[in-house]
Order: structure tokens, then C-alpha cells, then sequence
């Protein structure tokens, strides 16, 4: 299972190469592989619905509680299943869809790493492993939305997302590691076994607020709500996959993957409940006002969200049973109609809802395919939709009445919602589109068939998914649960209720016109809200930004070099005066020999130049001398290996000096003598304070030399003689690593500072 | 700079101090040397062949672009470390094996391969600079 999670990242970065040796069938080449990964986890069906949990270990960091565990039970099964089986349909869909587009291997790269990382997520058994691939799947997510990057809108939709969902991100990992301390495991099998400790401490509702936090960004629940709808900038094979049926579920199954663990609780009840309730009222609302075929199933989306999570909240059984089937009838319609409206636009080059009508004469396989979508989505009989409107009245009329009465007008708002989205494009009389639609190649509609398929079949048969919906409510509810499914549940209350929906969700899509004027004055609390918030708290965090590196990047090299060596010099000598011992300072000054004495001096005399220079490539030339006195005080106290660096390094910052001095003004004077004085004493404080930590280290022993060790051990576990050398290549061998990398920043920092600055943007 | 007999001398300088270099990098492990003051050494060499001629011509000497010898430089220094994970052993455990080679026994180890990475990193660094620094100097 490793492999099938972590070779979706190996394929990733193989697939612009790929892509060159496949472009015209590329999308079909690539959906190859989520489909072998979808029958993979389909070959485990059995097992799952069985109550069996098929779980592998890898060590990853043992040391830091961090392992890869991944865990395949019914609620990971489902959303695998999700994954994989869209991300077939997406892939295959995009090869055609973005079919020419320079970018296209980019695409691929990111879609697939997006796919192992959303696997991840819902396969991943320990927190801090789950965390890393939630992380991913923002990241790539990124990516995706500003896949458009040379489109404003679609860089600021990408930003607004990743900072949405990545400020929640950082509060999920607080969360994390608040429960890895209380729960003594980051592994979630084993914290929702022992939920008492942690759901009785007194940080459990710090504890919960910050998952929440997370849980509630990545879901797009009110009030983060706002970055969902923007990010319809991207593709609309990125929509429909990652911002409709898989990346923006990842909340919703964190909150259900948690809910053993974090769950049961009152203010879990009122609080994901409520959030859950506010959230799909409110989307619904506003998906009616929307006109871009996109941003309405994207409103829409989130009212669903909204759905799931208020039905995790209310955690009954009947609501965790109702919010499987929910899901699943959501993923099969919302993902067919996401790709029916990528078909429109392609075909016909707009998405506005004014513009369209009558396609069914023009694309009849489209047709088919947003027919069966909406109407499943309007929750009418006899498809899937049915089923899971079906499940979620009986939950809700089981729990409480204004849980009901929103349930029941979010219904009626999502039905003349999906007759907006889904059937209105088809209807009527034919429009003039900017482009002549006809049905787009098998690629692009075998998504929504497919998926319009199985909402008739499971519709029908509504046996069929469910041992899988049972033992995902099963991994959720903590026990064995079996729900028994059925299109026809006799003559009842729930029928009647859903009666009523249809009758009034007609009505509000007939009197559609004279109900959004009647309620417009809603509108601006609930959409201008929380996205001018946010637009306000970013230009606070750009304006504190501005202001702080003005005072602190001030750019001029004397005030940094002057306060980093103020800053030194007071924490040092605080330290040194309060713990140092200076009594122990004893010097022989009999022991050092004429030629130690004239190597001293000079370095003195370089020194002194240096300071009273009058031209640059004096004050160099000086400053060198010191540098090559202190080379030979190297050579004299025997350290070959530093004194021949020294000498290189001094020979070569002299050469990149007379370089510099190219560009540099000519030689004057600006300090004051106040100045000169101030810096006098600076340079003064640090100057002494380290030559007396040299005479002070040199005279008293406080702890065993580690020099010692390193002699002992450099030939028998470096394999070499010389120590300075096995120090930094082996026993230091990841410092020096990591002191390249610095290196190698800074040269290619230097590279493009000097090209930006001259703005000549040649290649060298 | 327009100098005959810095020209003449840079030219075998060059040579010289190219195997001084390598020499340098090679011995390291057991003798005063090694990749950082090997690559100094190389670095210098083409930078004073660079002050006798001029940029264009030194980087005639070089295989690829500075940056992608600081590239090279990095992936050798990390994908040392990698080898001993093969055997289960934690990242950068040293892995050493005797080899044959005409006659001579060889005791090679993955820190050379490391001292090579570190070897070409300041190589490239340096020359990144130089060039970056120089070709405007001499275009002006």
C-alpha cells in the first residue's frame, strides 16, 4: 500500500518526460495509472466491508514519533475509491481538454502528486504523516488554481486559497502536536482508542478549535468559505477533481476520521453542527445569484460541504450513515456536472448561463450526461441523489427541528439550483455562442456518462455500494453498522417532506427572478463579508510588512554590521561578567618567540591601515595583510589545512573587491565624528570581549576536550588521517552540507542581483 | 589586462593549478587538503587566467554554465549520503570498499564522492560571482 501511495509522487516527476513520448494520447497514457490504483483498492473491497483493516508500517523517523503507517479501512476505501476512480475520468478528460496548451506536462506533474498526496491523506494512519500530505495537497492545489499564471485573477485566486487553507494548515499542526502530547501517539487508531484522556483535558477545547480551524479552511465552511468560488480560476478538470470531489473533502474527512477521537462531545455537537448548518444555507442562497455555470456548482459545493459537516456534527449513527451515502451520491453527480460545464465552455467558449440554451440539439451526449447529474443533484427519484436526500432527512427529522427546517430549504435551494446549472444550458431555444457547439470527443464525455451511469445504477440497485458505505460509517461510528439502502421506502413522512421539497424547490426556480430581488438584501452580508475581511487583513499583514522592513532593511551595510556587533557585544559581555571567570586570565609572555612577535605586529599595522585608509583598494590591500598574518599565525600553531584555506580565501575576496570597486563611487568621507566614535566603540567592545573568550578558553579546561575523541576515532569510523577533513565530511558531514547549500544560494543570489540590477536579463 | 608575461604564465599557472587542485582534493582525507581548498585552488587558477585574458575566454574551459556545476556539486554532496540507506544505515553513513584498479588497490569511499560535491559547489560559487561581477566590467 505504500508503494500505491507514494509511486503516484515517483510518476509525477517522470511525467513531462513521459508526456514527450505520448502528447497526442497523454491523457489517456496517463489515466492508465489512477486506474490501476482504483482496481487495487477495489481488489481489497471485500476484505474492508468484511470489518478487516489492511494497515503496513514503514519507520520513518522512529525517533520522532513519525511513521508511516497507512491504514486502508471503509472510510479510507471510500474516499480512495473517489480518488482514484475521478482521477481516471479527470485525467482522461484533461488530455483533451487542455489539449495543446503549452503547460500541459506541468499539468500532469501536479495532478498526479496532487492524487499520492490526497491518497495520503486519507490513508495515512499517524497525524504528523497525515499533516505532510494535507500540506501537499494545498501546495499542489496552488499550483493547479494558478495553472492560468499569467492571468491576475488567477495568481490572486491561488494565493487567496493557499493562504486560506494554509493559515488553517498551521493551526491543524498545532492541534497535531497538542494531541500527540496529551495522547502520548500520534497514531489516530490508537488515540481514539483511549478519547477519554484527551477529550477530558483542559486543553481540549483549545485542542478542538484548532483542528477545527483546519478542518473548517480546507472544507470551505463558513466563514473561510469565500476562497472556493475564486478558485474556479483554475481549469475546470482542477475544479471538478480537486475543488469538488476530492481536496476540499479532506475536511470533511479529517472531521470524520477524527470524530472517534475528537468527537461526542457538546461543544463538538453545537459547534461543527452549527458551522455545518450556517454554511450550506448560505452557499445555497448564493449559488442563486451566481451566473457562471462554474461558480454555481462551486456555491453549491459548498452548501454540500456544509451538509456533511453538520451531519458529522450531529455524529448519530443515522447522520454518519446519512453523510457516507451523501458523499458518494455528491462525488458521482457534482464531478459530472463540473466536466459538463468544461464541455460547454470549451464547445462553446462561454459559461455564462444568460448566454446558453437550447445545446441539446447541438451536444445530446452532454446532455445525457448534466441531465442525469442534476436531476441526481435535485435529489429526485430514481437516481443516487435520491438516495442520499433520502438519508439525510432521516437523520435530520431524527435529530432536532431548525436542523430540519435548514436541511429541508437548503434542499429546496439546491433544486432550483441544479436546474440553473444542469438543465437550463440544454432547454429553450438556441443561443448565438461565441463558438458552434457540437459534442466534444469521447474523452471529454465519457466522465460525465460514466459517472451519470452509476447514479442511475446505484439509484436502482442501491445494494450495490452498500457494504462499502457500511463499513465507511462503521471506521467513523468506532462499530459495526449495516444501513440498508432502498430507492422505494414506502409512503412516509420522509416522502412527503421530499415531496415538498420538489414542489417548493420548483417554485423558487420559476419565481427565481422576483425571489432574488425579494432577498437581496441578505446578499451582502454573506458575500461581501468574510472576503472584504480578508482582503483587509491582508493589506494589514502587506502594510506591517512594508513598514517593518523599511526600519529593519534599511540598507545601508554600516547599520546592519552595527547592530548585529551592538547586539553581540551586550548579550556577550552581560554573559561573560555575570557567569565568566576573568580572575583565571594568566598569560606567559615569555613564551612567544621574535618571529610570533613580528607576525603580531603586522597584523596590527594591516589593521590600522585598514581603518585609515583613503582609498578603497588601500583599505583592501591592508585589510589582506591582516588576513595573510593570521594565515601564518595558522602555519605557525600548525593547521595547514586552515592557513592554505585562509590564503585562498583572502587572495580571492581581494580580486572580487577590485572587481566591486568597478561599480562603487568614488572614495569620500560621510561619517561624522560622532559616528566615527560610536563605531570605535562598538568595534572596540567586540574586539575585546574576544580576545579575552580566546585568552580565557586557552587558560582554563571546563569540560573534556572533544578534540580527543575526534583523533581517536577519525581513522578508525572516518577511514582518514587527516581530522579536519573526516570532521567535515563525515562526522559534520551534514553540516557541511548544509553549509554548501548556503553557498550555492548565495552565489546564484549574487548572479541575480547583479543581472536584476542591470536589468539585462541575458543568459551567461 | 594586457600583460605578455602574466599571459604566458597564467596559461601554464591554469594547468598546473588544475592538477594541484585535484591533487589537493584527492589526498584530503588522510593529508592537509580536501574539496573546499581544492576548489579554491581551481577557482583561483581560472579567475587569474580570467585577470590575464579576459571572462570569454576562461569560460572556454569550463564543460557547462557555473550554475549548473554548483547544481552538479550539490546532487553529488547529497546523493552520497543516500548510499547507506540502501543498507538501512541513517543518511551520510560513510560507505567504503577496497577496488582493483590496474594493479593498484584503490580505498574508496562515498566522503570522496561528498568532497567531490563540495569541490564543485565552491568551484561553480566562485566563478559565478567572478563572472557575474566581470562580464559587466568588461562589456561596459
Amino acid at each position: 500500500m505504500i508503494f500505491a501511495v507514494l509511486s503516484g509522487f515517483v510518476l509525477a516527476l517522470l511525467a513531462p518526460t513521459l508526456y514527450r513520448l505520448s502528447a497526442r494520447w497523454s491523457g489517456a497514457v496517463f489515466s492508465v495509472f489512477p486506474a490501476i490504483l482504483a482496481f487495487y483498492f477495489l481488489s481489497h473491497m471485500e476484505a474492508v466491508a468484511g470489518g478487516a483493516a489492511y494497515r503496513v508500517t514503514y519507520p520513518w523517523m522512529p525517533a520522532m514519533g513519525l511513521e508511516l503507517s497507512f491504514n486502508l479501512d471503509g472510510l479510507g476505501l471510500l474516499f480512495a475509491l473517489a480518488i482514484t476512480v475521478v482521477g481516471t475520468l479527470i485525467i482522461t478528460y484533461a488530455g483533451s481538454y487542455l489539449h495543446g496548451h503549452p503547460s500541459l506536462p506541468r499539468f500532469y506533474l501536479f495532478i498526479l502528486m496532487f492524487m499520492a498526496s490526497m491518497l495520503g491523506v486519507v490513508l495515512s494512519d499517524n497525524l504528523i504523516a497525515l499533516f505532510i500530505f494535507w500540506e501537499l495537497t494545498s501546495i499542489t492545489s496552488y499550483f493547479l488554481i494558478g495553472f492560468e499564471h499569467d492571468k491576475d485573477t488567477a495568481r490572486a485566486a491561488a494565493l487567496q486559497a493557499l493562504l486560506v487553507t494554509g493559515g488553517g494548515g498551521l493551526a491543524l499542526m498545532a492541534g497535531v502536536l497538542l494531541m500527540g502530547q496529551i495522547g502520548g501517539t500520534f497514531e489516530i487508531s490508537a488515540l481514539a482508542a483511549d478519547n477519554a484522556a484527551l477529550q477530558g483535558h483542559r486543553l481540549y477545547p483549545l485542542v478542538l478549535a484548532l483542528v477545527l480551524a483546519g478542518a473548517f479552511t480546507k472544507s470551505a465552511q463558513v466563514p473561510f468559505h469565500f476562497w472556493l468560488p475564486s478558485a474556479m480560476e483554475a481549469p475546470t478538470p482542477v475544479s471538478a477533481y480537486l475543488h469538488s470531489a476530492t481536496m476540499v473533502k479532506a475536511g470533511v474527512y479529517l472531521l470524520a476520521r477524527l470524530s472517534p477521537v475528537l468527537g461526542g462531545s457538546d461543544i463538538w455537537l453545537y459547534v461543527v453542527t452549527g458551522f455545518g448548518a450556517a454554511t450550506m444555507l448560505a452557499s445555497a442562497y448564493q449559488a442563486l445569484y451566481q451566473t457562471d455555470l462554474k461558480k454555481i456548482l462551486a456555491y453549491s459545493t459548498v452548501s454540500v460541504l456544509g451538509t456533511l459537516t453538520m451531519l458529522i456534527g450531529l455524529g448519530d449513527k443515522l447522520a454518519i450513515k446519512a453523510a457516507m451515502v451523501f458523499l458518494m451520491a455528491h462525488v458521482l453527480y457534482k464531478a459530472a456536472l463540473f466536466l459538463v460545464a468544461g464541455s460547454i465552455d470549451h464547445e462553446t467558449g462561454t459559461r455564462d448561463i444568460r448566454h446558453l440554451g437550447g445545446l441539446r440539439k447541438t451536444m445530446p451526449i452532454i446532455c445525457a450526461g448534466a441531465g442525469v447529474g442534476a436531476l441526481s443533484m435535485a435529489g429526485l427519484p430514481p437516481f443516487f441523489g435520491f438516495v442520499g436526500k433520502e438519508a439525510l432527512y432521516e437523520a435530520v427529522t431524527h435529530g432536532n427541528l431548525p436542523v430540519t427546517v435548514v436541511a429541508v430549504l437548503t434542499s429546496m435551494l439546491l433544486f432550483a439550483v441544479a436546474w440553473l446549472a444542469g438543465i437550463r444550458p440544454f432547454s429553450g431555444a438556441e443561443t448565438h455562442t461565441p463558438k458552434h457547439p457540437h459534442d466534444p470527443p469521447w474523452t471529454m464525455w465519457l466522465g460525465p456518462v460514466f459517472l451519470g451511469c452509476l447514479s442511475v445504477l446505484f439509484g436502482f440497485v442501491p445494494v450495490l455500494p452498500e457494504s462499502l458505505l457500511s463499513a465507511a460509517a462503521s471506521s467513523v461510528l468506532g462499530k459495526e453498522v449495516h444501513m440498508h439502502l432502498a430507492l422505494w421506502h414506502g409512503f412516509n413522512a420522509l416522502l412527503v417532506l421530499s415531496l415538498v421539497t420538489f414542489g417548493l424547490g420548483a417554485l423558487v426556480y420559476w419565481q427565481l427572478e422576483t425571489i432574488k430581488r425579494v432577498t437581496e438584501f441578505a446578499l451582502p452580508a454573506v458575500r461581501r463579508g468574510p472576503s472584504h475581511w480578508y482582503a483587509l487583513w491582508l493589506r494589514f499583514l502587506n502594510w506591517s510588512a512594508v513598514g517593518q522592513t523599511r526600519v529593519l532593511q534599511n540598507g545601508y551595510l554600516r547599520l546592519y554590521l552595527a547592530t548585529i556587533m551592538t547586539v553581540t557585544a551586550v548579550l556577550a559581555w552581560y554573559t561573560f561578567l555575570t557567569y565568566g571567570d576573568v580572575a583565571v586570565v594568566a598569560m606567559d609572555w615569555g613564551d612567544i618567540g621574535v618571529h610570533e612577535w613580528v607576525v603580531g605586529l603586522v597584523a596590527l599595522v594591516g589593521a590600522i591601515a585598514t581603518v585609515r585608509a583613503q582609498t578603497f583598494l588601500r583599505a583592501v590591500m591592508a585589510l589582506g595583510v591582516v588576513g595573510y598574518s593570521v594565515a601564518l599565525i595558522f602555519v605557525l600553531y600548525g593547521a595547514p589545512d586552515l592557513a592554505m584555506t585562509q590564503f585562498l580565501i583572502e587572495t580571492l575576496s581581494l580580486i572580487l573587491f577590485v572587481f566591486v570597486f568597478y561599480y562603487m563611487p568614488p572614495f569620500k568621507r560621510f561619517s561624522s565624528r560622532v559616528v566615527i566614535a560610536r563605531h570605535a566603540v562598538i568595534g572596540t567592545a567586540v574586539g575585546a570581549f574576544f580576545t579575552l573568550l580566546v585568552l580565557v578558553a586557552t587558560s582554563v579546561q571546563w569540560h573534556p576536550t572533544i578534540s580527543t575523541y575526534f583523533s581517536e576515532n577519525s581513522y578508525l569510523m572516518g577511514q582518514g588521517r587527516n581530522i579536519v577533513n573526516v570532521i567535515l565530511v563525515d562526522f559534520r558531514g551534514f553540516d557541511t552540507l548544509g553549509e554548501i547549500t548556503v553557498l550555492a544560494v548565495a552565489g546564484i543570489g549574487v548572479y541575480s542581483l547583479i543581472r536584476l540590477r542591470l536589468g539585462k536579463g541575458r543568459g551567461s | 589586462m594586457n600583460s605578455l608575461i602574466l599571459r604566458t604564465a597564467s596559461r601554464f599557472l591554469l594547468i598546473l593549478l588544475f592538477q594541484f587542485s585535484i591533487f589537493l582534493l584527492l589526498r584530503g582525507h588522510n593529508d592537509p587538503g580536501g574539496g573546499f581548498v581544492g576548489g579554491l585552488v581551481l577557482a583561483a587558477a581560472l579567475t587569474l587566467y580570467a585577470i590575464a585574458y579576459d571572462v570569454r575566454s576562461m569560460r572556454r574551459f569550463l564543460p557547462c554554465r557555473a550554475q549548473t556545476i554548483i547544481a552538479w556539486g550539490l546532487l553529488a554532496a547529497a546523493v552520497s549520503g543516500i548510499f547507506s540507506m540502501f543498507k538501512g544505515q541513517p543518511f551520510m553513513t560513510g560507505q567504503w570498499g577496497h577496488f582493483d584498479f590496474l594493479g593498484l588497490d584503490l580505498h574508496l569511499g562515498t566522503p570522496l564522492l561528498f568532497d567531490i560535491g563540495v569541490y564543485l559547489t565552491v568551484v561553480g560559487v566562485v566563478l559565478i560571482v567572478i563572472i557575474s561581477l566581470a562580464e559587466e566590467v568588461e562589456d561596459d
